[in-house]
């Protein structure tokens, strides 16, 4: 079991309901995010082209946030979902020092809070809540492991990368293009 | 089956389609109505409610999550809805900060300073009606009923509605007529006999090429046609988006056409005359449906791209090519005929050139084009027959706007503006749900009319800045904590949805069904709300059609089966069929324009240029705001909270601009911006041209996240240019220029 997300570019319409369901389905606190949109121009006028993506914790296989973590707070659940358990976190912010996506932030009651890919969801068998929302089905989650899932078929039949794999975090967030 | 249609008179407002429906058997499935939601976050149970979303128009159909301490958790959507498709947007998903914005209006409140100060005392709910109802039975009995008018936006007009025409008056506006999308209504029913309505009638599900001019999906976030958009170009429907902007859906379009802002006619000129010339239109409808095609024929004739290049900027080979992608997916084409489409005072006739275009490629009544919407014949509460008022706001303008279907906002306002020639001006006004500071162009005029009235009450949630000039505020709940009306969407199958509430109102909060039943009583009108309250009124209405407030609880939305087995008429079949014009034809010549002395076919006009070191206002939306009524929700204004100006790298060279940095924008006419704006330098926008976001630059000090953040383009839009046809104002014919200090006016 290998839990991945993919983002497809070409339908997000870069709405941001993906990020304000999940903070309502996650009460995550005004003023922060788990999820965010970032939308890159090229060109010159009118020769120009856009992309828009719905970025997140990439849930890392090899994720340094895990690694630097000096009390095991940061930690792989099952099916590779990272999580941070925040009754063990000290918020010593190695962990936000060390991921390359930035995808951390202090949550005001001191612990360190990113995208749980909505595991209270997932285990329920659900998509996490940005994936539920999403007006344009641009988000598709799934099991890589599972040759028949949605995920494993977007992943072999469209173009796709992830973000900065020279980091060598092995990424489970990918783009479809 | 063939529908049998009578001709009917040329302005038939909110026409249904064709048919009526069948009660056959209900499509929901019980199994999905479960009180308890399946969806149970860890250590809580939740319950679930039905809605329909009020953040904007469209009214998706929903469902409130509240936790197992009653507090409102999350909104998500109804599987069996049309409008949602079980998705909300960013805006209704987002509306749970509507029931917790701490800013909220809290309880009646009475003026005791001057108008606009926002000085009030707190008032007993008797108080503030007994108030009402002197004010308003002394204006009846001194000027007449008729001079009071009722301007709304929301669910809650529907009461206050019924409320004046019981009081004797029908002069009841809603600005997303003359503000909006009047024009694409007046210009459609001079083609078709029909308007576009709300939801829009159109295919986009099935079609094979959309063309949108001006209009931009995604930012303007209308959750059915986006979700319609992503699934039609993932079956390989092209785009064709024509606007000077590079806007979301731009950069999802196979031919993108950086028009030169107020020459679309152009376009849509040479766009038929191609489509003509080189024979590519549907020649069996045209000859069978449309009436005056050899007219537009001549009329075109000499509208050739290379014409429109000159005025549009658009490379005549382009042209052709759009035309002939258009033409390869006829019948199964749409160009969409937009929402917010008064820009520069012809746009009746810039609508009835995209409704010819859609006529002569066939699309109108066809899978991928225009559909024929059903709704359920949903009957009100039995109740008197309101009086028959002696005068309504048209009298206001003898000779104009003649084919104005609806009650024009802007023209009841100017109405208001004392003057020799008028006997009648407006003296109270009810603004329910509208911040018509923000809403209605030209602020000035707009703060002269209420200056003029005699009474002003104002029904909202939040302290707009027009709730600062009433005489009376009357605190709504919001819609989470409330009973309204049924929602009756005409669509391709016909739904109802319920909303009820899913908490107790907050502070001393009311429903405005609430409202009106109390002013109502206390003016002797009680026996026109003949109901003890709404759930007795609601369940009335829903038993005459197969259900009831229990089983609706149950579903949160019912649909019903269309008598027609398509719901698109299979057009080529139907030799009798008639349209609601005067030739029962699709008029390409519009004889009803004719008649009223307007152009029956559409003409090029050249529109006003942006003088020297001055660049075209164009303003959208955002897909997480709706108009100025969103800006202060604590969720959406977390996602934005300013906007901000949009300027072409060359322009922001010229004038040294940095991004980021913050500038007052000034208008032709020498108005400041009240408030700074922040410069967004990008490619994305023509160098003619400066865009920004509606909604913004909000004065009210009450709005506490929403206060003085980003800039209003209302504050600028002091140039309209009036539709003749209907009365619209046309709000693109502003050019504004950079400032680097506030001007004299800052805001109090």
């Amino acid at each position: 079991m290998r839990y991945a997300m993919a983002v497809d570019t070409k339908k997000c319409v870069g709405c941001n309901d993906c990020v304000v369901a999940c903070q309502t389905e996650n009460d995550v606190p005004i003023g922060h995010c788990r999820d965010w949109i970032v939308e890159v121009t090229t060109g010159t006028y009118p020769d120009l082209q856009l992309e828009i993506r719905s970025e997140r914790c990439n849930h890392c296989a090899n994720a340094p946030c895990v690694r630097t973590c000096p009390t095991e707070a940061s930690h792989y659940a099952a099916g590779g979902i990272v999580l941070v358990e925040e009754s063990e976190c000290i918020g010593c912010k190695a962990c936000i020092t060390s991921c390359p996506y930035d995808a951390r932030f202090v949550h005001p009651e001191g612990y360190i809070d990113k995208c749980t890919f909505c595991a209270h969801r997932v285990e329920k068998g659900q998509n996490p809540a940005c994936v539920s929302v999403c007006p344009t089905h641009a988000m598709i989650f799934g099991d890589l492991d599972d040759p028949n899932s949605d995920i494993s078929k977007a992943m072999a039949t469209r173009k796709w990368k992830s973000l900065i794999p020279e980091a060598g975090t092995d990424p489970k967030v990918f783009y479809l293009l | 089956m063939k529908p049998i249609m009578n001709r009917r008179e040329f302005i038939k407002i909110a026409s249904v389609g064709a048919g009526s429906l069948a009660f056959a058997t209900p499509l929901f499935d019980f199994s999905k109505g479960e009180i308890l939601a399946p969806d149970v976050h860890p250590g809580m149970y939740s319950k679930r409610t039905p809605t329909y979303c009020e953040i904007c128009f469209w009214k998706c159909a929903g469902w409130v999550h509240t936790n197992d301490k009653g507090k409102i958790w999350k909104i998500t959507g109804n599987d069996d809805d049309p409008h949602s498709n079980g998705r909300l947007c960013p805006r209704g998903t987002g509306g749970v900060g509507m029931y917790s914005d701490e800013d909220r209006l809290k309880t009646p409140l009475i003026r005791t300073g001057e108008r606009g100060k926002q000085v009030f005392r707190e008032a007993s709910w008797d108080e503030a009606f007994t108030l009402i109802a002197d004010g308003l039975k002394k204006i009846a009995e001194e000027h007449g009923p008729e001079c009071v008018a009722l301007f709304t936006h929301g669910s809650g007009g529907k009461y206050f509605g019924d409320l004046l025409k019981a009081y004797g008056s029908k002069n009841i506006a809603a600005p997303s007529y003359a503000q909006c999308r009047g024009p694409r209504e007046v210009g459609f029913i001079a083609t078709f006999g029909e308007g576009v309505q709300s939801p829009e009638r159109v295919d986009i599900r099935d079609t094979r090429c959309l063309v949108l001019i001006g209009s931009h999906f995604g930012e303007n976030m209308h959750n059915g046609p986006v979700q319609e958009i992503a699934q039609a170009t993932e079956k390989g429907a092209s785009i064709i988006t024509v606007d000077p902007r590079f806007s979301t859906v731009a950069s999802k379009s196979k031919f993108w056409l950086p028009i030169k802002p107020a020459t679309d006619m152009a376009l849509l000129l040479a766009w038929m005359h191609v489509i003509i010339n080189e024979d590519l239109y549907d020649k069996k409808y045209v000859e069978k449906y449309t009436y005056g095609f050899e007219d537009l024929k001549a009329h075109v004739a000499q509208m050739t791209p290379e014409w429109a290049y000159g005025f549009t900027t658009i490379k005549p080979e382009v042209i052709r090519e759009t035309a002939r992608e258009m033409a390869n997916a006829s019948p199964r084409v749409i160009i969409h005929p937009g929402r917010h489409v008064t820009w520069y005072g012809d746009d009746s006739q810039r609508l009835r050139a995209v409704a010819m275009l859609n006529a002569i490629l066939g699309s109108w009544g066809r899978r991928g084009g225009f559909f024929y919407p059903a709704k359920v014949p949903l009957k009100s509460f039995p109740h008197p027959a309101f009086p028959k008022p002696a005068r309504s706001w048209k009298d206001a303008f003898p000779g104009k706007y003649k084919l104005a279907g609806l009650a024009l906002a802007s023209g009841i306002c100017d109405a208001t503006v004392p003057t020799t020639e008028r006997d009648c001006s407006f003296k109270a006004w009810i603004i329910n749900g509208t911040n018509l500071i923000h809403t209605l162009p030209d602020q000035a005029n707009t703060l002269k009319a209420i200056d003029a009235l005699d009474l002003m009450v104002v029904v909202d949630t939040m302290p707009m800045e027009i709730t600062g000039y009433a005489d009376v505020i009357l605190p709504e709940c919001t819609y989470l904590e409330r009973y309204d009306n049924i929602r009756v969407g005409p669509h391709r199958e016909p739904t109802i949805a319920l909303r009820m509430p899913a908490a107790d109102p907050k502070y001393n909060t009311k429903p405005a069904w609430w409202m009106a039943k109390g002013i109502a009583d206390k003016m002797g009108l009680g026996h026109y709300f003949p109901w003890k309250d709404i759930e007795e009124k609601l369940d009335w209405e829903l038993k005459q059609v197969g259900t009831s407030l229990t089983e609706m609880k149950r579903l949160g939305v019912k649909k019903y089966q269309r008598e027609t087995d398509d719901y698109l008429y299979p057009m080529e079949n139907l030799d009798d069929f008639e349209f609601y014009t005067n030739t029962g034809k699709i008029e390409l010549f519009s004889t009803a324009m004719e008649d009223e002395g307007y152009d029956p076919l559409p003409k090029y006009t050249a529109h006003e240029e942006p003088p020297y070191g001055y660049y075209r206002l164009i303003y959208g939306r955002a897909p997480m705001h709706t108009f100025s009524r969103t800006a202060n929700n604590p969720l959406l204004t977390d996602l934005m909270d300013e906007n901000s100006v949009w300027v072409n790298p060359k322009i922001a060279k010229e004038w040294d601009l940095k991004n980021d940095q913050y500038v007052w924008l000034e208008n032709q006419d020498g108005i400041v911006s009240k408030t700074p704006i922040k410069v967004r330098i990008t490619e994305r926008i023509r160098f003619d041209s400066v865009y920004m976001v509606h909604g913004f630059g909000h004065t009210s000090n009450k709005l506490t996240r929403a206060h003085g953040r980003g800039a209003s383009d209302a504050d600028l839009i002091t140039r309209v240019h009036i539709d003749p046809v209907m009365g619209g104002t046309g709000m693109r014919g502003n050019f504004i220029t950079f400032r680097f200090e506030a001007g004299k006016e800052v805001a109090s």
